[in-house]
């Protein structure tokens, strides 16, 4: 008897626990988006979304998000450029060219790559890659070091293992009949990787791309200490940019009131950039699936 | 013997390629992609380690922490009671919702579904919303103020999926005849998850346990507004104090004691990477067992 009410009692434990992340959800919607939905009203969603002015400590104040918002986007494209196809050209020598003894090293690295914390990436990115580009390319290009370049180089590499890893794995699940055909057509070993084996793996490339995305739009540390972080509309790829979560963490220190809930929505917009992010990855993975 | 035949030697590949070029160009851009992203790992890792280890001095573990011998001890008992407390929210959480959808949901019903899709959705979230909702909701709205334990709620949210599902893919692999046999022998539907299934999925749990303990070390964005970045051994879990990750990011950015953040990065480093390394190795005892 007492078993049995354990049983129905732990099944209501179960199922309470598994409703903990709708609940997560639902609440980090609710608190976000009553946090920043009325400072968009007030400062008017037009102006905050394309204003190009951001000063919130000046009277009055300036609440326009839009450098910021290029500023991600400038950095996000630029380490799609930077990590996309060191990544996928990679994935294609660990799944086709890398011999065996090799892949047994290749592969925890790989998985060592991802673990590395943000923080860590930041700091090298901070005391190596920005006096690189401040002496190195500063002689040709201008800037002091910190610019959207260098961000896009340092989450070039952030976004390897994410690309490397779903690339991977997308390129092995082809059947080795593509490869095997190719080959018996003539092909050699490269082009019937390449043209045969890789083509019939872009939706698992694309996946990782999005994915990719999704990470570089939503790094924080490892942007703010190498970005620059200036709060006005990116002039050049060598100058300072600010994204959407520099933005977030340089201010929400001393922000308050009109400032501060500015500052929840731009969390928002960032947030809602995600849900854009997953929702193109939920369709795509099922594209492939049917 | 086949394999002979069909061996090409060294001189062969040459050959192929001064007649065919383009394949040559291919071969040579995937190795040279690879050559990169090895190096890139080296040399960060390498860099790290050559420019940290000469200053891992006594006193950056010295037990006080002053403005002069930025000490980590405080930071490092710290990133242990983080640890603690966000596994013991997100452990129980993670491995009890892993066992509602394994073991009691119906496949593909609507609640599964809808569990699924939120824990996908928590995945993608950058570190840096978990913290602007932990500040907004932990700090401000249950007025908890910056702590540690405002700190171990919101990075309990951050790492729940990935408890959630490694769990879920540790039950999946238990054979379904060890429950059956369990059935049979005339145990409950409790005992049988609790001493048999639990029981042979526990090295994938704790590989998954194991992953979630390398991002709460690493983090940062999530735990600066929920946390506080004090320098100071809190006195109870609602006082404020800084993690590793934190007190490493304060030094890199201060610019002040750029040595010292360079030995902070290596134990950081060592930490986090060992940490993975055991995940690894519980993952493979899983699959050999």
């Amino acid at each position: 008897m007492a078993t049995k009410q354990l049983e129905g009692f732990m099944k209501y434990v179960f199922m309470m626990a598994a409703l903990a992340s709708i609940l997560a959800v639902a609440l980090i919607c609710v608190f976000l988006f009553a946090g920043g939905i009325p400072a968009m009203i007030e400062i008017g969603l037009f102006d905050f979304l394309l204003g190009r002015q951001w000063t919130p400590v000046d009277t009055p104040p300036s609440f326009g998000i839009l450098p910021m918002v290029m500023g991600s986007l400038y950095v996000t494209l630029g380490a799609i450029v930077v990590g996309v196809p060191i990544g996928v050209l990679t994935a294609v020598f660990m799944s086709h060219f890398c011999p065996p003894f090799l892949y047994k090293v290749l592969k925890p690295a790989t998985q060592l790559l991802a673990g590395i914390p943000s923080v860590v990436y930041g700091f090298f990115g901070l005391v190596v890659l920005v006096p690189f580009v401040r002496d190195h390319m500063g002689l040709i290009f201008g800037g002091n070091g910190s610019s959207i370049f260098t961000a896009s180089i340092l989450l070039g590499i952030m976004i390897l293992p994410t690309i490397i890893g779903v690339s991977e794995a997308a390129i092995r699940a082809v059947p080795s009949s593509y490869y095997e055909g190719a080959v018996a057509l003539g092909a050699s070993h490269e082009r019937s990787v390449f043209f045969a084996v890789v083509p019939a793996a872009k939706s698992g490339i694309l996946t990782s791309v999005i994915l990719g995305i999704g990470r570089a739009i939503g790094e924080t540390m490892a942007v703010i200490m190498v970005a620059g972080n200036q709060a006005r509309m990116p002039t050049g790829l060598f100058r300072g940019g600010r994204t959407l979560t520099a933005n977030i963490v340089m201010e929400m220190g001393y922000a308050a009131d009109l400032h501060r809930a500015a500052l929840i929505a731009t969390g928002v917009i960032l947030f809602v950039f995600i849900l854009l992010i997953n929702l193109a990855f939920t369709i795509l993975r099922r594209r492939g699936r049917s | 013997m086949s394999d002979h035949i069909n061996r090409q030697t060294w001189a062969d590949k040459l050959r192929a390629y001064r007649k065919n070029p383009f394949s040559a160009f291919l071969f040579l851009l995937v190795v040279l992609s690879a050559l990169i992203t090895f190096a890139a790992l080296l040399f960060l890792i390498g860099h790290i380690l050559i420019r940290g280890i000469p200053h891992l001095t006594p006193s950056l573990f010295a037990w006080e922490h002053t403005s002069a011998n930025v000490s980590m001890t405080h930071a490092l008992i710290n990133t242990i009671s983080m640890v603690g407390l966000a596994l013991l929210i997100s452990g129980p959480l993670g491995i009890f919702s892993a066992i509602y959808l394994n073991e009691y949901a119906k496949r593909g019903s609507r609640l599964m579904n809808v569990v699924r899709m939120t824990a996908e959705t928590l995945s993608g979230i950058p570190s840096i919303v978990y913290g602007l909702f932990g500040l907004l909701f932990f700090v401000t709205y249950l007025g908890w103020s910056f702590s540690l334990l405002a700190g171990a709620f919101t990075l309990s949210i951050m790492v729940l999926p990935l408890i959630m599902r490694t769990t879920e893919e540790a039950l999946k692999a238990v054979p379904d005849s060890y429950r059956e046999g369990s059935f049979a022998l005339g145990a409950g539907k409790l005992r049988t998850i609790f001493k048999i299934v639990l029981g042979s999925a526990v090295p994938g749990i704790l590989a998954g346990i194991i992953l979630a303990i390398g991002r709460i070390v690493g983090e940062t964005a999530a735990l600066i507004y929920t946390a506080g970045t004090v320098a100071q051994l809190p006195d109870n879990v609602m006082s404020s104090g800084r993690t590793l990750a934190i007190h490493m990011w304060v030094l890199a950015s201060e610019g002040m004691f750029v040595n010292q953040a360079y030995a902070t990065a290596v134990v950081l480093l060592v930490i986090v990477v060992g940490i993975n390394a055991l995940s690894g190795l519980a993952a493979k005892k899983l699959k050999k067992g």
